[in-house]
């Protein structure tokens, strides 16, 4: 692979007084999906369209492909955008929506109906071409606007929030879909998205961006197990933060943890940089479980009880109270067979793996 | 019970002067009233004869389709600043475009002939009258293209700008299609306005009255009112004729973005 096809160095954008992104470094490489995830009003959706050229950076470079793209308007960049709203062209049909960026390339009618075809297979709308625009559905509006980009095999796919106007079911088809058509195209995909579990499920590398900046770039494994901020734990998923003490032990770090008793963490727990004094330990619900009356552990183990209890089918969730720590921490466990569902108020035991424990500073 | 009392009552009161026209257009006598005479032709014959009235008529067009084209045109403009850019003073100015909308015709009358003959000593004309007709219908194109350019979501523009269409083919291929209904309803509802429109034309029309000044003149020869009442026939079903189609591209305008119909004329 040569180079990034998307660098970002030192991008700002102002609006008036409003500082939307700040010092955005990232580098994106050729044929990734890649995520932009953040809470609403993070700038991630700034980012994307200072990309696809509706928006010019205040500040700093973006180079797409090894050309600087400052000034060059979005028709002349090699990218295309799924609408959040889609966008679909309502007076055209679903045919004409496709064909719309193809209308320079100099193809004869043949040609462009064969791309137009092809397009529409590719997102399995074979034979809606002929179909007007309002009578589609919402799934098929998205893959309408997915063809129309792809039709045209730009260098980056961008994708703002495209599955947030759609049903829970269909969501999960699409991210699917999206996802297998990205390897299929090889195409970089760039997926806006404010939904963690959508960005974890499809996307090679996820930038996580808070207040116009970017947190943490990682794989998705890496960024669920071992996030280097809290704020970034803490919009992942569920984290059980808990007061500690730490002091330096050779390469690691010795912590005295409020509820959980002393834990020795490895460098690599420590993501967001060593730090000693008071800190915070985190660690994920499921690391943490209940353990029921002959089972053996190696684990470390504490006693508590069950404050909440949450039951999901698959799932139980338990909130339980430690000795000496104000807050509940969260444990899940999976439904087996033969295992019980502890009620509110019943003692219990817990065991976690002290690999599993993070590090955080303050 | 009552309020559809109510409700009959005021469209006898709106429609009944209108639905009297025809009634005396095709009363066989020249005075307009009760008991009616045996029906005739004879007063849209008498029309037909009048070459007077066929050069007021076509005066009168000549007028109101420059006027459709020149306040469309300037509502265009307008409508799109207002949808699309934020500008300084946007709201006063969009205020003041609209005011010629409540200002009251022989005001706007009389201060235009003192600009015209007194301030630019112009000679009345055709002109004169198209150019203020354009002044009172501007608001009307500007408040109905409003809401088709407000109506249309603006990440279609950019999407054709995103799959490689300049800011101009842009507004060719996509802004102007889906605003198209607007501009039509547009131009026919300025048209029927200035078609129509007296005091304005009264004072600054030139040696060639439009139709409604030259059927001014007519009233003062009272044999010649079941004539004009005739004529007043043959407008009405022309302005209900003109106004739906208005409607119609209105209507279809909203369906084709998929929008709810929030009002409208009819």
């Amino acid at each position: 692979m040569s180079g990034p096809i998307i660098s970002l160095s030192g991008v700002q954008k102002y609006y008036g007084d409003y500082h939307a992104l700040r010092d955005i470094e990232l580098d994106i490489a050729e044929g990734e999906f890649f995520s932009l995830l953040g809470p609403s009003g993070c700038g991630k959706t700034t980012l994307l369209r200072t990309i696809a050229g509706f928006e010019d950076a205040s500040d700093g470079a973006l180079m797409l492909s090894g050309r600087d793209m400052k000034g060059v308007p979005p028709n002349k960049r090699p990218t295309n955008m799924v609408f959040q709203s889609y966008a679909i062209f309502p007076h055209l049909n679903v045919a004409e929506n496709v064909a719309f960026g193809l209308r320079k390339h100099g193809l004869s009618a043949a040609q462009k109906d064969a791309k137009v075809a092809e397009a529409l297979a590719m997102v399995g709308l074979e034979g809606y071409g002929g179909r007007a625009a309002h009578a589609l559905s919402g799934g098929q509006r998205q893959r309408v606007a997915l063809a129309r980009a792809l039709v045209l095999q730009p260098k980056v796919l961008l994708l703002d929030e495209p599955l947030s106007a759609l049903d829970k079911k269909m969501r999960e088809q699409m991210q699917g879909e999206l996802r297998r058509l990205q390897r299929q195209v090889g195409i970089t995909f760039i997926l806006v998205t404010h939904d963690q579990e959508e960005a974890l499920i499809m996307s090679d590398r996820i930038a996580v961006m808070f207040e116009g900046r970017i947190a943490q770039v990682a794989a998705p494994q890496t960024l669920y197990r071992r996030p280097e901020t809290s704020q970034v734990a803490d919009f992942i998923g569920v984290m059980n933060f808990m007061p500690a003490t730490a002091q330096m032990a050779g390469e690691s770090v010795e912590t005295e943890i409020a509820g959980l008793g002393k834990a020795s963490l490895a460098p690599d727990q420590c993501p967001g940089g060593v730090a000693t004094g008071a800190v915070h330990v985190g660690i994920r619900p499921e690391m943490i479980s209940l353990v029921f009356e002959g089972e053996e552990v190696k684990a470390a183990t504490a006693k508590t009880t069950v404050v909440e209890q949450y039951y999901y089918g698959d799932m139980t969730y338990y909130d339980v109270a430690l000795e000496g720590v104000e807050k509940p921490i969260t444990l899940s466990m999976k439904n087996i067979v033969g295992r019980p569902v502890l009620e509110r108020g019943a003692p219990a035991r817990i065991a976690w793996d002290p690999r599993a424990l993070v590090l955080f500073s303050a | 019970m009552s309020l559809r009392v109510y409700a009959i009552a005021y469209l006898i009161f709106l429609y009944l002067p209108i639905f009297l026209l025809p009634l005396f257009a095709f009363n066989d006598s020249t005075i307009i009233a009760f008991p009616l005479d045996s029906l005739t032709f004879r007063w849209f014959y008498e029309l037909w004869e009048t070459p007077a009235l066929h050069a007021a008529v076509q005066n009168s067009i000549f007028i109101a389709v420059l006027t459709a084209i020149f306040s469309t045109l300037l509502g265009i403009c307008a409508a799109r600043a207002a949808a699309k850019y934020e500008f300084p003073l946007k709201r006063p100015i969009m205020g003041l475009i609209m005011v010629p909308l409540v200002l009251p015709e022989i005001i706007v009358g009389v201060s235009l002939l003192v600009v015209v003959v007194q301030l630019l000593e112009w000679q009345l004309s055709t002109w004169t009258v198209v150019g203020a007709h354009v002044l009172i219908c501007t608001p009307f194109s500007i408040a109905i293209l409003n809401g088709a350019f407000q109506n249309m979501d603006t990440s279609l523009e950019e999407a054709a700008q995103d799959l490689g269409e300049t800011p101009f083919s842009t507004f060719r291929l996509v802004t102007l299609p889906l605003v198209m209904p607007g501009i039509i309803s547009s131009l026919l509802i300025s048209f029927t306005i200035s078609l129509d429109e007296f005091i304005i034309a009264f004072f600054l029309t030139g040696a060639d009255p439009t139709m409604p000044v030259y059927i001014w003149g007519l009233l003062r020869f009272p044999q010649k009112l079941p004539a004009v009442m005739a004529l007043g026939t043959i407008l009405v079903l022309l302005s209900i004729i003109l106004l739906t189609i208005a409607e119609y591209y209105r209507r279809r305008g909203l369906a084709r973005a998929g929008l709810k119909d929030k009002g409208g004329f009819l």
